[in-house]
């Protein structure tokens, strides 16, 4: 089962802030992301990307966006 | 639309934002606002109270376009991107009681991050202390944050909740052209204009109008925060917005030197006084509570026209705050603090502090 953050509804800085802590906690694997801005997307993406993540997966539902970052 | 969505959010896309808007500032000072306030997001709400009356300080009414249109040109651009995205809920009043106490740390120090940045490429030295007071009470916002500080999620809501705010606004521009300024009279059928100071200082009003288009359109699409510049970089080590922030002081600057409006020094300058622990202690409240907010004064204005009813209240909040700021002698003047402005900031540190440390309620 892939490890979720669920940042919807929450705005700037905490959708990074979250999905940091969980890059720190668990150093590589996969992360599914759940926000419901563009600008979360945005951020998350970026913050992601600096840590070394890839970003495998964009989907976008009607909620938002499900994010699903990689690092092996 | 996908390539240029993408270009905002890029680096070069933040910067030519910074740019843009750091040109267009002193343009408009060139234009007829005030000195090294070409943009001020906490003044010109502040004239705006003063238009509609709620503060009765002659020297700042002014119902200001630019506002209008910050709001305006971000809510048409979260249409046309399909961003607008109507929502609330995320602890209202505590929004409402930060944009107050922003309001009043702003005017303790005579401007907003905006402002302070465009003092400061005019040559203002005292913008110098408002800037750290800025940096240290954005860095006790980012020590809350990382100890779990928030104020709850947002929730989907109608539509209508979201278009409050810029009906709003565009209520302002309608009573502007139905009561425009009539020359030396203070008073347009409800509307209040100042006939000198800051207030009666302005660019042409389809010109500040325009502007505020561009720049809230614009700003929407980058994200442009200047407290969220510095929260970056101290939180996460991140420069993305702060590289907005460089772009628009340098071009500021430049654009200062080209107009002939960089005069350097720190005693006479425009609409500032030379308090320096005011400039700073009034900053730092500004900036805790911009922290504790999510964002600077323009970002809220921004976030309130792509439908976000939270930033909303902090703009509501904000405009009530320049009611108690010049209501109270809270606001300070060229000449320094207002008589009971050190209190005021006393009290909005405490209170903001009271927000950051009992607000920590693990996010469900």
């Amino acid at each position: 089962m892939s490890i979720t953050v669920d940042a919807r509804g929450l705005s700037c800085p905490q959708p990074v802030l979250m999905t940091l802590n969980k890059i720190k906690e668990i150093q590589k694997g996969e992360i599914l992301i759940k926000v419901d801005t563009d600008t979360s997307k945005e951020n998350v993406s970026r913050a992601a990307q600096s840590q070394g993540w890839e970003i495998a997966d964009v989907q976008e539902n009607e909620g938002g966006y499900q994010l699903t970052i990689k690092k092996d | 639309m996908g390539k240029l969505k993408n270009f905002f959010s890029t680096s070069w896309g933040i910067i030519s934002v910074g740019a843009f808007i750091g040109m267009l500032a002193p343009l408009l000072q060139k234009l007829g606002n005030p000195g090294n306030m070409g943009i001020c997001v906490a003044c010109f709400e502040r004239d705006i109270a003063g238009a509609i009356g709620i503060h009765r300080a002659a020297v700042v009414q002014y119902m200001r376009p630019e506002i209008i249109g910050f709001v305006l040109g971000a809510l048409i651009a979260a249409y046309i991107f399909k961003e607008f995205r109507s929502r609330t809920g995320s602890a209202p009043v505590v929004r409402f009681v930060l944009g107050v106490f922003a309001m009043i740390g702003a005017l303790v120090f005579l401007g907003c991050p905006w402002r302070a940045l465009l003092r400061l490429a005019a040559g203002d030295g005292n913008a110098i202390f408002g800037l750290l007071g800025l940096v240290g009470g954005v860095w006790i916002g980012t020590l809350f944050l990382k100890g779990g500080y928030n104020l709850g999620r947002t929730e989907k809501t109608h539509t209508s909740v979201g278009w409050l705010l810029p009906l709003i606004m565009l209520g302002f521009l309608v009573l502007m052209f139905i009561f425009p300024q009539i020359k030396w009279d203070p008073k347009s059928g409800i509307l209040f204009y100042s006939l000198k100071g800051p207030g009666a200082m302005h660019a042409p009003l389809i010109i500040s109008l325009a502007a505020g288009l561009a720049i809230g359109f614009l700003a929407q699409r980058s994200r442009f925060c200047t407290m969220g510049a510095f929260r970056d970089i101290i939180l996460f080590r991140q420069a993305h917005l702060f590289m907005g922030l460089l772009a628009f002081l340098a071009f500021a600057f430049a654009t200062n030197l080209l107009l002939g409006q960089f005069h350097p020094g720190f005693a006479k300058q425009p609409v500032a006084h030379t308090m320096t622990l005011w400039n700073f202690g009034g900053m730092v409240m500004a900036g805790l509570a911009f922290a504790l907010a999510g964002g600077c004064p323009g970002r809220q204005l921004f976030l309130a026209g792509e439908g976000d009813g939270d930033a909303a209240v902090f703009v509501v909040g904000m405009i009530s705050g320049a009611a108690f700021a010049h209501n109270f002698g809270l606001a300070s003047s060229p000449n320094g603090v207002g008589p009971h402005g050190i209190a005021a900031v006393i009290i909005g540190l405490l209170v903001c502090l009271f927000i950051g440390f009992t607000m920590r309620k693990k996010i469900a």
